[in-house]
């Protein structure tokens, strides 16, 4: 069992689901993009509802790392969120990018058009997340915690264990989720095919 | 209960509650298409005997 944090106390805990979940979401949006590049690469339709799915999870994954976030930061640092950090900032921007994926999704007509700018809007968004992930380590003066440096993880051994374990169970809540949300909208996209074959 | 105790119950809630809601919305959506796949069953079976 990790032990408890001498500094934060139980408060600390909420590390083991935070940058987990923050780590899916960064995977969430990096699989969209690539998603998204096999889109434009070889033309077939299938990769624009897998990246649709990904970025729909990194979104949710994304607002969890920001409520999550902000409720260690409250109880760590005494605010809520700190304008002043690049870390929560480029975090926010990365968020509300691909929050804007959706308005423009879902502004234009379904069909190839609309598949090709989403793709190539989910695309430019990958440019965010090395950003975002490396502020903390670029930035001078940081509230923000850097626990893992060149030097390997600053933490126990038991500590780094919890971490892992939490690391991969939310990888694989996200992919069972990713799979039925995908199995979900082929089998909406199929049935209405199936309807409009029927009816006319 | 202490404030750390009190943010961490809050953290796990958020995170608990979304996972809930998104399982309920999918749910739902798989209710709706099992509904959906009745119906066109039953709408081909209705062809089928029109034709033959």
């Amino acid at each position: 069992m990790a032990p408890e944090d001498a500094d934060q106390g139980l408060a600390q805990k909420i590390f083991y689901f935070h940058v987990p979940i923050a780590l899916t979401a960064y995977a969430c949006f990096g699989w969209g993009a690539y998603k998204a590049l096999l889109l434009l690469w070889r033309k077939e339709e299938r990769y624009d509802l897998e990246s649709y799915v990904a970025v729909h999870q990194g979104t949710i994954f994304g607002a969890l790392t920001l409520a999550t976030g902000s409720i260690w930061a409250k109880a760590s640092w005494g605010h809520w969120w700190l304008w002043s950090e690049n870390q929560l900032v480029l975090f926010l921007v990365l968020f509300l990018f691909y929050s804007a994926y959706f308005m423009l999704r879902f502004s234009i007509e379904e069909g190839p058009r609309r598949a090709n700018i989403s793709a190539v809007y989910a695309l430019f968004g990958i440019v965010l997340v090395p950003v975002s992930f490396l502020a903390i380590r670029l930035a001078e003066n940081v509230i923000h915690p850097t626990v893992f440096t060149l030097d390997g993880p600053q933490m126990t051994g038991t500590m780094f264990f919890t971490f892992c374990v939490a690391w991969i169970a939310v990888t694989a809540l996200a992919y069972a989720l990713y799979r039925v949300e995908l199995l979900g909208k082929r089998l909406d996209s199929n049935l209405r095919e199936l309807r409009e074959a029927l009816t006319t | 209960m202490s404030s750390g105790e009190k943010y961490l119950a809050a953290a796990y809630t958020i995170i608990f509650l979304t996972v809930l809601v998104y399982v309920a919305i999918i749910a739902a959506k798989l209710a709706r298409l099992e509904r959906e796949t009745a119906e066109l069953a039953a709408l081909a079976q209705a062809r089928r005997h029109e034709h033959g």
